[in-house]
């Protein structure tokens, strides 16, 4: 199994190091080329969104990762990552992938002092650490989105076939459960 | 790369340098209205920092310069949906409150400003917004890290357009870094003593082999060229002050700059973006600068 890394910016290092320590293979996706080596999913970092989606523009990786996702290709967005594959976007004109029946809410909790940290039930695996910075939520998704966490009625984690989204960042944590989980979709 | 580990090693709560994550390879630009602000939104900018007047006007100005009018600050906090950052004077922690009340996102404690207080720093633990402060030597680094900084940047020369400044405080931070690495952990004690920093963070550099948070580069970056030199360097993202709306065509030259701080190792994509971007700022010799005009020199 091999993983690519979507490293234009933003927690990417962190998600390197959560597949070193799982002895699972990464790379860095940098550009169109990066594309091309054949891998078997595919994770996309937290960072802004607006950076990131605008580099995927420029560098001509937007189409081709969405018809890689649409073609099925294991995905996981963390934070910035779950705007970026959103269908919907309540408080933004920007649409970026737009792969997964969600639609969320950008900042949601607020601005930087807003961010905090909390434990929540996480897919069957018990409680785990979550930290939001500057998060989305999930306002709502389709009815055949599953539901992996909930934190304070809002919807934190979720999963639509081969897509899944975390709003908040569990590559900054000790704790692997969502990245173990996201290596058994495969 | 060491970073994410310690995180995980400690297996602690948020913490405001959790913030390395979101940040890294991000640019920030010095905007002055909320028009700027959205042309360096859309050019791809990781925040902004909101300012009544760039680095080179403050310089050209001369006289007191204070924290931003918060009716400038709330416009820009309006305008944009990345995080906002806005500069106090170092030690004062007053102008730093009403800036965490507005609900800016990052606050930089900043040499751009005049000093309030010529012998201490804000205690930035007191406060749950986020701080980024100057430093031109990992002593330096250290103290305002043991203050509360989640974010360091060089100093270099504010609003001169000139870079060398900026060189060398990242190579002076990232070299004793490096000596550190090789100092046996008796000497640990004696090493902090000598660059007056708190001895936990020095083995904490140690062990990391870079600073506990993120370590940008500021002060007088202009071309997407100085953007790219600072992340070879060993940088994890840019500041620029004056360079962008100082310049002829300020939206193209953000989205160069942050285009070059992604493939800043990339010399055949630096050539393409750097093309056709007009005059950059005008540049000042910093030796043509007195030696009150050096805004390095303060608080450190």
């Amino acid at each position: 199994m091999k993983i690519g890394i979507l490293s234009l910016q933003g927690a990417f290092l962190e998600h390197e190091i959560k597949c070193a320590k799982l002895g699972v293979d990464c790379f860095e996706i940098r550009n169109k080329g990066d594309l091309k080596t054949g891998f078997d999913g595919l994770i996309i970092p937290g960072g802004e969104s607006t950076v990131i989606g605008k580099l995927l523009r420029e560098l001509d990786l937007f189409d081709i990762m969405r018809g890689m996702i649409g073609d099925g290709l294991p995905v996981f967005g963390t934070c910035a990552g779950m705007i970026l594959l959103a269908k919907n976007i309540l408080n933004d004109d920007r649409l970026y992938l737009a792969t997964m029946d969600i639609t969320v809410k950008r900042n949601a909790y607020g601005r930087q002092r807003d961010s905090f940290y909390t434990v929540g039930d996480f897919a069957g695996y018990g409680k785990i650490p979550m930290t939001f910075i500057r998060a989305p939520y999930i306002e709502s998704a389709a009815a055949e989105t599953e539901i992996l966490a909930v934190v304070d009625n809002k919807i934190v984690a979720a999963r639509q076939k081969n897509q899944l989204v975390t709003a908040f960042h569990p590559e900054l944590h000790e704790d692997t459960c969502v990245h173990e989980y996201f290596f058994n979709m495969f | 790369m060491e970073r994410g580990i310690a995180m995980a090693e400690q297996g602690r709560k948020w913490e405001k340098t959790d913030l390395f994550a979101v940040y890294h390879k991000g640019v920030i630009m010095d905007v002055t209205t909320p028009e700027q602000a959205k042309i360096a939104e859309a050019a791809g900018a990781v925040a902004v920092m909101a300012l009544e007047r760039v680095p080179a006007d403050i310089r050209a100005a001369g006289g007191v310069a204070r924290m931003a009018d918060p009716d400038v600050v709330l416009r820009i906090l309006d305008a944009v949906s990345i995080p906002v950052m806005a500069k106090v004077r170092i030690g004062h922690f007053v102008e730093a409150q009403i800036l965490e009340a507005l609900g800016v996102d990052f606050i930089d404690e900043s040499e751009v400003l005049t000093p309030a207080d010529e012998e201490f720093h804000i205690n930035k633990k007191l406060f749950k917004v986020p701080f980024v402060c100057g430093a031109r030597n990992l002593g330096e680094a250290l103290r305002r890290i043991g203050e509360g900084a989640s974010m360091i940047r060089t100093k270099g020369e504010p609003g001169t357009g000139n870079v060398v400044e900026a060189v060398r405080h990242m190579r002076q931070v990232l070299s004793e870094i490096r000596k550190l690495q090789n100092t046996p952990d008796e000497e640990l004690m004696s090493f902090a003593k000598n660059i007056g920093a708190p001895y936990e963070l020095v083995v904490e550099v140690k062990r990391l082999g870079r600073l506990p948070v993120p370590n940008l580069a500021a002060g007088g970056i202009a071309t997407p060229a100085d953007a790219a030199l600072m992340m070879q360097l060993g940088c994890d993202g840019i500041f620029v002050g004056s360079g962008i709306f100082k310049s002829k065509d300020p939206a193209a030259r953000a989205r160069a700059i942050v285009d070059a701080t992604l493939h800043y190792d990339d010399p055949a994509f630096l050539a393409e973006v750097s093309k056709g971007l007009g005059e950059a700022m005008p540049g000042i010799e910093i030796s043509a600068l007195k030696q009150e005009e050096r805004m390095q020199e303060r608080g450190c």
